[in-house]
């Protein structure tokens, strides 16, 4: 038993970086829950931009979200990362990582919520224009809950890509868990386990988080127009 | 903070733009052919009730890969496998073969779905006709599988053009290593992630452009 915990061991190199391979964790799931946070709720105010608001600003929101989306994440971490630099703003590394892919998030999330709330049959709009409701009351009462049915299970989706999103991260110097694996690796040189190690967590939280789409989707099975 | 553009960095950069997005566009070009192939030859599998044994591992595979992000799977073939004794892939090499098992696991669903959604009276028309099995495969199944994973390829194809920016973190030189590279030497930060976006921007408009007239040429009559 004493013997797993000797230097050159796979264990003993985990227990020495614990600290830096925990905080690091802290990070990801950290980051990832601020880039779902911010995509989720100005995602939905873009989507809502992007069928009712007066033309010049959906014309801007058009634009930002096909320019985003037709950008590879990376060169969005870059350009805010370096940008912000340049431009007298300070701001850390993980700031502009999560903004640049918080970005990223809004974009996707106003094209489902978009997508989502246009496949709902006019319809039902209508009905509720007879029945007396103004524009937000549609919006709340009748649109909204479909929309978000039909939104959820490629949120989650988005969800899943974010969190993989974040190890990018680590190409502009914040510590999350890949790059406390690689500085791990730099002591140790077990590339392959640590690696390895880091690949079965992330699968891990994905995994879940898919899991729970599917199952959000076959409660939602039901929904039939 | 005064900021001076000067766009002659990208000029003096020209050669190594062209360079790093044909890299990047071969690269991602190469990803999808060969994880076609190996996407279709999955999609078969899962949906053959014979080769039953072969279900489990498959699915792993794509399970795995589609919930594990690249930038790690990355580090893992380029910086693992040499350790475990397989040597011999470059940086780009070992790039193009975890794209290439990357889209594998993508088209596997893609092909999946493809198959899952062709419509059974194609099939049992082509049995009407006398067409055995395999014919029926080769001639009815395949083609109109095609059709139909279409539009999907297409997008796949652009997201993994944009996923070959991860090469440029085990320093593979394409669009934007290139970019990263003019930063640096430069420091016209503005010109260099700009010049590149467009650059993102154009090439996969362009595929987008190109590949949906294709669609519409073979779109499917349902």
């Amino acid at each position: 038993m004493m013997t797993l915990f000797q230097p050159g061991h796979f264990l003993y190199e985990v227990w020495i970086a614990r600290g830096v391979l925990l905080s690091g964790l802290a990070i990801t799931v950290a980051s990832a829950a601020s880039i779902i946070a911010i995509g989720l709720s100005v995602g939905i105010l873009g989507g809502l931009c992007l069928i009712y608001a007066a033309r010049p600003i959906r014309w801007v929101m058009r634009a930002y979200v096909d320019i985003v989306r037709g950008t590879p994440v990376l060169v969005l971490i870059f350009f805010v990362f370096y940008g912000t630099a340049i431009i007298g703003i300070d701001v850390s590394p993980f700031v502009a990582g999560v903004l640049a892919i918080g970005g990223f998030c809004v974009a996707h999330s106003a094209e489902t919520v978009r997508g989502a709330l246009e496949s709902i049959p006019q319809a039902q709009s209508d009905a509720a224009k007879a029945i007396g409701l103004g524009f937000w009351g549609r919006l709340v009462h009748a649109l909204g809950p479909q929309a978000v049915r039909r939104a959820l299970p490629p949120w989650i989706n988005t969800a899943v890509e974010m969190v993989k999103g974040t190890t990018l991260l680590s190409l502009i110097g914040v510590v999350d868990l890949l790059l406390a694996a690689q500085q791990a690796v730099s002591r140790s040189f077990m590339a392959m386990e640590f690696y390895g190690a880091c690949l079965v967590i992330y699968v891990v939280i994905c995994l879940g988080i898919s899991q729970l789409g599917a199952r959000v989707e076959r409660r939602l099975a039901y929904i039939r127009y | 903070m005064q900021y001076f553009f000067n766009w002659d960095v990208v000029w003096r950069a020209t050669d190594k733009l062209a360079y790093g997005l044909v890299l990047g566009l071969s690269m991602a070009t190469f990803a999808l052919v060969v994880g076609s192939v190996i996407g279709l030859a999955s999609a078969l599998v899962l949906t053959s009730p014979k080769l039953k044994a072969l279900h489990r591992p498959v699915r792993w595979y794509v399970e795995i890969i589609r919930n594990s992000p690249l930038l790690v799977l990355v580090f893992f073939v380029y910086f693992g496998l040499p350790q475990a004794g397989i040597r011999g892939l470059d940086n780009i090499g070992s790039f193009v073969l975890t794209l290439t098992l990357y889209a594998g696991a993508y088209m596997t669903e893609v092909f999946r779905g493809g198959l899952a959604s062709i419509p059974a009276r194609y099939i049992e028309s082509g049995m009407a006709i006398g067409l055995s099995g395999r014919q029926c495969f080769f001639f009815v199944t395949l083609p109109v599988m095609f059709r139909i994973v279409l539009p999907s390829l297409t997008n796949n194809l652009i997201s993994l053009f944009k996923d070959t920016a991860l090469a440029s973190a085990i320093a593979v030189p394409e669009l934007t290593h290139t970019a990263r590279w003019i930063n640096v030497q430069t420091f016209q930060v503005v010109e260099a992630w700009t010049s590149v976006t467009v650059l993102y921007l154009v090439v996969s408009y362009l595929i987008a452009f190109v590949l949906r007239r294709v669609e519409r040429r073979y779109a499917v009559i349902r």
